[in-house]
């Protein structure tokens, strides 16, 4: 790790909300996207001549279509209570990172042209013209925003940044102001069927060496089947479990799962990827676009279940929008969707979590643990937002804080929560989500994983904590970078099944 | 005045009705395409319903973030609530007995009302993030409620005025008789602001009041693997 060009926040006696420094990250922008990458996604390569009367088209076209948008725009009173929820602005102390200041930066724009009042006196409401520097304001400031919507569990009336940031996103793709890592990583899964633009053949040797690897470590052939037509599950995961550490170690840990509990199971070439990034600037016809993979998938291989990997943001489009998106879920009345419904096997949740159906398996049990495998390990959780704030596990609302927990409780023997404050429903966003994921904003990266750092810390200290668990390979991948700038080992993240393969059984016992 | 204010109190009135009505008609064709409740939510619609009356009653969510704006927002909407089920006299000619229950619950809360507007305006002017984000209609929406708060109160408590002329005047105009209003400044201020209010209404923030239960993080149901949502506008992109 090179020695950082900016300084990292100190942690706190008291957790005090932070003193304001205006523009404090006004220069820290993600690179934007190139002629070649915006044109693969159909928006135009480069800022049009026309972008302020473009902009506020597609801005009075999103208000017909999204009632959040809409009622947003209008709600907020200015109250203050979201002002200090904000990771980045706990790690930063820019105003504009205080959600209802970034909400603002569109709203004002809102207010100039679609409001009375804006267009007769902007000043006195805060109303302005949309030049060149605001929208230059909106391109930093809605991509220093991972969607966590940490932000709406405060609100009286619920607004969520994460919707306004979508939208200001998403206009300003349709002027040709893109973002280059989400819409390249947008590229790659539409031509290759995955984020990492891994082809089949390089997934087939993957799997094929893991299951080397997994018999050379247990002496059992476990299988990692790959595009099985007439498999019962269709596992969809995030395409960096082929590949990055500590991610594969969960998908190892998936594999387990499946042969110590006998059902057959597949992955996809063309749908490698459980990932969505078109959730993050809010597309519908793009989040579609990959979502279709996935359908087209599971009706080409037959299979009766769809189970998905750890992912957060994957999860939420895969729980809340699939059913809508592509049919996949129940309950559809329409010939599209029931020309898929009727394939599934109506017992079973779909799509289920990985851990929702690890824990069925448990509670049926059809799963042995030596728990004691995994007594070097003083586990922690951290919850990932799109999973807590965004989507559901099991039969009850909470389910998705219950049921990770319920499994490393089952797999290991020591287990802390962090600071209350920080999990859960009001989980701290590991600062990387939502499609910040990029070396270039290294320092909103780590000045957003702030207050995340702060709990674990504490609970380092108090409790010996060495390894905290998640279910999100965004969180993965953005704590093993930031977790050295705090002074921590890289190693201390992984996933949950990674501790299931730690300590499950393997033989014939079941 | 009697005139001035007749014509005011029809147009504030016509200005309120269809101005809120073409907004909640606006709020309500909007369709919410996908689905976003803030989890952990019910997965009902008893339970939906229970949880916006949570937000409406007790402003649950804000209690959760705050909890002085939460005691003054409660403190002011509650007092107002009650302030204006107590106006109800001026507009029915036989006041049953609940109403007359209600009368002295409604006085005091006046004092209610205005203090948590004075504790909202102190953070809105002392607390740095706050003021960062307050526009100047931020300021003179909370004057204007002040002095309606006020001068209502003064009414009751030191300057009174000719209440059964003021009832006599609403009366009448929802008969379209129209009978004088008593001349008094105190009263003429406080009409006058509160037809700006009512006027003002559905251009503003005051949005929040119809807003909170077309917020679709808070009024959708948590059921998305068993129900399919489609908007009409997604339902035409399947079809090509
Ligand atoms: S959604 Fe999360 S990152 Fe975005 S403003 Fe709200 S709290 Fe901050
Ligand atoms: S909590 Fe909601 S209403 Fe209050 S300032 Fe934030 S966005 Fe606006």
């Amino acid at each position: 790790m090179a020695a950082p060009e900016f300084e990292i926040p100190k942690y706190r006696e008291f957790p005090t909300v932070p003193a304001m420094v205006p523009d404090s990250m006004a220069r820290v922008r993600p690179h934007v996207a190139n002629e070649k990458i915006q044109s693969a996604l159909g928006y135009p390569g480069a800022l049009v001549d026309d972008w302020q009367e473009k902009a506020i088209e597609e801005f009075g076209n999103l208000l017909g279509k999204y009632r959040s948008l809409k009622v947003f725009m209008d709600s907020c009173v200015h109250c203050g209570s979201c002002t200090d929820k904000c990771h980045y602005f706990i790690g930063t102390n820019d105003p504009k990172n205080m959600p209802v200041a970034r909400q603002e930066l569109m709203r004002s724009v809102y207010r100039r042209y679609f409001t009375l009042p804006g267009k007769v006196f902007p000043k006195l409401v805060g109303a302005r013209d949309l030049t060149r520097d605001v929208l230059d304001e909106w391109y930093t400031y809605f991509w220093q925003c991972s969607e966590c919507r940490r932000c709406s569990v405060f609100c009286p009336y619920g607004i969520d940044t994460a919707e306004v940031t979508m939208a200001a996103r998403h206009i300003l793709d349709t002027v040709g102001y893109g973002q280059k890592y989400s819409n390249e990583i947008l590229g790659k899964v539409n031509k290759i069927g995955n984020n990492l633009g891994l082809p089949g053949p390089a997934l087939e040797d993957t799997l094929q060496g893991l299951e080397e690897d997994v018999k050379d470590d247990t002496g059992i052939d476990v299988k990692y089947p790959l595009d099985v037509a007439g498999a019962e599950v269709l596992l969809v995961t995030p395409s960096a479990d082929f590949f990055a550490e500590p991610h594969i170690e969960s998908l190892i840990g998936y594999g387990k799962v499946f042969h110590a509990a006998g059902i057959s199971w597949t992955l996809s070439s063309y749908a490698s990827e459980a990932g969505n990034f078109g959730l993050f600037d809010g597309d519908y016809q793009m989040m579609r676009k990959v979502a279709m993979r996935i359908r087209e998938q599971a009706l080409e291989l037959g299979v009766k279940r769809i189970v998905v990997g750890e992912c957060g943001h994957a999860w939420r489009v895969a729980y809340a929008f699939w059913n809508t998106l592509t049919g996949l879920g129940a309950g559809g009345d329409d010939p599209f969707a029931v020309e898929l419904q009727k394939q599934l096997d109506p017992r079973y949740k779909q799509p289920s979590h990985i851990c929702e159906f690890t824990w069925d398996l448990i509670q049926q049990g059809r799963l042995k643990f030596d728990k004691e495998a995994n007594d070097n390990r003083v586990i922690t959780f951290h919850d990932s937002c799109n999973v807590a704030r965004a989507s559901r596990m099991g039969d009850y609302p909470g389910g998705q804080f219950d049921i990770p927990r319920n499994i490393i409780r089952t797999v290991a023997n020591k287990f802390v929560d962090m600071d209350e404050a920080t999990i859960r429903e009001v989980t701290f966003c590991c600062g990387g989500g939502g499609g910040v994921l990029t070396d270039e904003l290294i320092e909103t990266r780590v000045k957003g994983a702030f207050p995340r750092m702060e709990a674990l810390q504490q609970v380092v200290d108090r409790h010996g904590v060495n390894f905290m668990a998640t279910i999100c390979a965004i969180c993965k991948a953005q704590f093993t970078k930031v977790l050295p700038y705090y002074g921590f080992n890289m190693r201390l993240v992984g996933g949950v099944h990674q501790l299931v393969s730690t300590a499950i059984r393997l033989g014939d016992e079941q | 005045m009697t005139l001035f204010f007749t014509i005011l109190f029809y147009l504030a009135t016509a200005a309120l009705v269809a101005g809120l009505a073409y907004k909640i008609y606006d709020f309500a064709r909007t369709p919410a395409p996908l689905s976003i409740p803030t989890t952990p939510a019910p997965t009902t619609k008893p339970g939906v319903a229970f949880r916006l009356a949570r937000e409406v009653v007790l402003f649950e969510s804000l209690f959760k973030g705050n909890l002085w704006i939460w005691l003054f927002g409660w403190l002011f909407h509650m007092g107002l609530f009650l302030v204006l089920v107590r106006h109800l006299r001026y507009f029915v000619s036989d006041v049953p007995a609940w109403l007359l229950f209600i009368q002295p619950f409604g006085k005091y809360a006046a004092f209610m009302m205005v203090a948590g507007l004075a504790g909202l305006w102190a953070r809105r002017l002392f607390v740095e993030r706050i003021r960062y984000i307050s526009t100047p209609s931020d300021h003179l929406w909370l004057v204007l409620l002040l002095v309606i708060g006020m001068s209502g109160t003064a009414m009751t408590f030191l300057m009174h005025t000719d209440v059964v002329a003021v009832k006599a005047f609403f009366l009448g105009l929802m008969r379209f008789d129209i009978q004088p209003l008593p001349a008094h400044p105190g009263l003429f201020i406080h009409l006058l602001l509160v037809a700006l209010l009512m006027i003002l209404f559905p251009f503003s923030k005051l949005l929040h009041a119809p807003g909170v239960f077309f917020s679709p993080t808070r009024n959708m149901a948590d059921n998305p693997r068993e129900t399919r949502h489609l908007a009409p506008w997604a339902a035409q992109i399947e079809k090509n």
